[in-house]
């Protein structure tokens, strides 16, 4: 089953090395990773996508725990949570497609943030499978490029990941 | 008082009271090699290769449960350390290693003698800094050894730039220090530790089963008081042994691979097992689908990811091994219930059958020396009171088997990496901790060749090592495999051209003694002993042939043992 771990990690360099090193050296999967800053300089704060079962799931948990620079953290899939992952997607955009380009990334709550007279950049924020569904909307011969973010997620209500 | 860097490494080892550094100098620690010319407290020890040195370090911490320390120069320097380092990481043990580095304005120039030692070690360290700063030095190796040495053990690399070492900073050692994302558990849980004592006074057909754990959290004496408060059987793995005295009634040997018939039989058939400081390895366990079928199972562990890793558990118990016994020792006694006494009396029945096989049993009219023979022979003369280290393979097997050991911190070996070369370093480092013990290093004539060169380090610290070596021109424990499952292709096992280990012992300023008759085994054991003050390398001919029983093949249960 997908799980979605956030960690709140020492803002330390080597930290993210030790994270993927585990993984890789345990053999676990990473879906996706994102790392940034917080609101505290001190901390890091990472989303990891992985998959596996109850019993992977709960090693991967207690090995993170173990990791000296790892402070805190939940699995967000045990409770109710929001995720988002932002996308840019570069689409070849002439002719009469321009516009249906237009109006699918309206329908999308899509922006268009860069306009050549042969493409457009969307911006397109929301769940992975939101993402997925526009990327086969526009149809795969038509994009140039896609970049992702990554899942990054939060719990819901007043629950909070802090130190 | 400003120090510097190289004089802040050495004054916080003193001031953290360290007693022997193990090491080698080289150009990116010179600085702390000076610094170490200019003071006599901190003693180090100069071995021949950085391997040697942690393998050393390694004994001394198995040997009295204090921090290994470990000084080495960058690049090969580290990288000859790392086997010694994932050998210690394996085992749990408490260790500091200070690598040198190129100066910080090197780093990523693949500048000489440079290589990534944090990077290179991570995945076989508890945890290691690069100190980039000198004014965080001196707390840097305060928190190594508060890493190394709390929670579940493990090896701390310090890795320091040469101009860090020549920096200077205001000298503070720090008495404690806390790491907000660090803090083992030590008291089990109470509602878990209750469950726990009343599945286990329910039992009706128990075992007790533990590990080095117990070995490293000190926590024999809590065990023994709680075993003999039950009644009931118990059995070490390799790396637990002497955390239960081996001569007790209660004891029924080494589980797993090559442990007794009776001990891996009630595991076997046990309807309660009770797991303490032991991680279920595959080793032990043999083929986990057949793993204690009938059992439920008690696990206490200091580290949480060692429990339900490999076998899932009923009652899991965080928490150090002597807080979490005490508490158990203490809630029988308050209970005022006793286990089943019928019940009891009739698995002991069972136990007392089974050991009626007598799977230790070997030839002991053999006209050639039975490997076994000199271990006996060996226990019997030094009283049972030696401190043992061994190598890994045939020789290491049989010292686990035939040697009884009753306390703890006596049985010396590479159970977890099974690393060939450790046993004659780590008898250095436990001579220099014991400086009045009988040590033994028990190993065999492939295993010797990898840190034979600690010899000469033995000869300047006069250091009397007993050397046992089981010389059987094969690497034995290949041999045997080869044997059962490769049909008798004996590829690249059989050592031709040895040297005469006499003449090298005595050309390392040694005593040399060579062995090929049973009947000369106790004599000359008795011969060495007494040679107090010196090294005296015994090489044993021992039977070509001999294989180690019982034995778990890959993939059997732990009932489905090969007998002799």
């Amino acid at each position: 089953m997908r799980h979605i771990i956030s960690i709140l990690l020492e803002n330390e360099a080597g930290a993210l090395s030790r994270v993927a090193g585990l993984f890789s050296a345990r053999g676990y999967n990473i879906q996706s990773l994102t790392v940034a800053p917080t609101e505290d300089p001190s901390l890091s704060r990472m989303t990891l996508v992985t998959s596996g079962s109850e019993e992977i799931i709960e090693q991967i948990v207690k090995q993170l725990n173990k990791l000296v620079e790892v402070v805190k953290l939940v699995d967000l899939t045990e409770g109710e949570h929001i995720e988002r992952e932002m996308m840019l997607i570069k689409v070849r955009a002439g002719g009469e497609f321009r516009s249906e380009l237009k109006r699918l990334t309206d329908i999308f709550r899509g922006r268009i943030i860069d306009v050549t007279p042969t493409a457009y950049t969307v911006e397109l924020t929301g769940t992975g499978d939101k993402l997925e569904a526009f990327i086969e909307a526009v149809g795969e011969g038509t994009i140039l490029e896609t970049v992702r973010s990554g899942v990054s997620g939060i719990s819901r209500g007043d629950k909070a990941l802090h130190v | 008082m400003e120090l510097t860097g190289a004089d802040i490494v050495v004054r916080s080892l003193r001031d953290e009271g360290v007693e022997y550094v193990f090491g080698y100098p080289g150009g990116a620690v010179l600085h702390i090699y000076d610094a170490f010319f200019r003071q006599d407290q901190v003693k180090h020890v100069l071995v021949r290769h950085e391997q040697g040195a942690t393998h050393a370090a390694d004994g001394y911490a198995r040997a009295t449960g204090k921090p290994g320390v470990v000084l080495v120069t960058s690049g090969p320097g580290a990288t000859n350390a790392v086997t010694g380092i994932a050998t210690a990481y394996m085992d749990s043990i408490p260790m500091v290693v200070i690598s040198g580095q190129v100066p910080t304005a090197l780093i990523g120039n693949d500048a000489f003698q440079e290589v990534d030692n944090v990077g290179i070690t991570r995945p076989c360290v508890k945890h290691n800094f690069l100190v980039k700063d000198v004014k965080d030095l001196a707390e840097t190796i305060k928190k190594a050894f508060y890493i190394a040495t709390t929670g579940r053990p493990g090896p701390v690399l310090v890795d320091i730039p040469k101009d860090v070492t020549a920096q200077k900073a205001e000298y503070h050692y720090p008495k404690t220090v806390s790491i907000r994302s660090y803090n083992p558990t030590t008291k089990g849980h109470p509602g878990q530790i209750k469950k726990a004592v009343d599945l286990m006074l329910s039992a009706q057909r128990p075992m007790i089963y533990t590990g080095g754990g117990v070995i490293l959290g000190n926590a024999a004496g809590q065990l023994i008081e709680l075993t003999r408060l039950l009644g009931y059987p118990i059995t070490n793995t390799l790396m637990g042994l002497g955390g239960y005295p081996a001569t007790d009634k209660q004891f029924l040997g080494m589980l797993g691979m090559h442990g007794t018939y009776e001990a891996n039989m009630a595991m076997h058939h046990c309807d309660v097992l009770i797991a303490i400081g032991a991680r279920f390895d595959d080793r032990v366990t043999g083929n986990i689908e057949k793993f204690c079928p009938t059992a439920e199972i008690v696990h206490v562990d200091i580290d949480p990811s060692s429990i339900s890793k490999n076998v899932k558990v009923d009652v899991p118990i965080v928490g150090a091994v002597d807080v979490v016994l005490r508490d158990m020792i203490r809630l029988v006694k308050e209970s005022n219930r006793q286990p089943d006494q019928d019940a009891l009396g009739e698995w002991w029945k069972q136990i007392t059958e089974w050991r009626t096989m007598d799977c230790l049993k070997y030839d002991r009219d053999s006209a050639i020396i039975k490997p076994q023979y000199v271990i006996e022979k060996l226990y019997e003369v030094t009283g049972g009171d030696a401190y043992v280290t061994s190598d890994v393979g045939q020789h290491q097997m049989w010292a686990a088997q035939y040697y009884k050991f009753d306390q703890p911190r006596r049985w010396i070996n590479s159970g977890g990496l099974g690393t060939m070369g450790f046993g004659l370093p780590a008898a250095l480092g436990v001579q220099l901790a014991h400086p009045d013990a009988t040590v033994a290093c028990v190993t065999g004539e492939g295993s010797i060749q990898m840190c034979i060169q600690e010899l000469s380090t033995c000869l300047q610290y006069q250091l009397p090592v007993k050397v046992i070596n089981l010389n059987n021109r094969y690497l034995g424990m290949v041999r045997q495999w080869q044997e059962f499952f490769y049909q008798g292709r004996y590829a690249m096992s059989y050592m031709d051209s040895l040297p005469d280990f006499v003449k090298l012992a005595e050309a390392y300023g040694h005593v040399g003694m060579h062995i090929e008759k049973p009947g000369d085994v106790e004599g000359a054991l008795k011969e060495a002993m007494a040679l107090k003050d010196r090294l005296v390398f015994m090489d044993f001919i021992t039977d070509q042939t001999e294989n180690v029983y019982p034995m778990i093949p890959a993939g059997a249960g732990l009932n489905e043992m090969i007998l002799v």
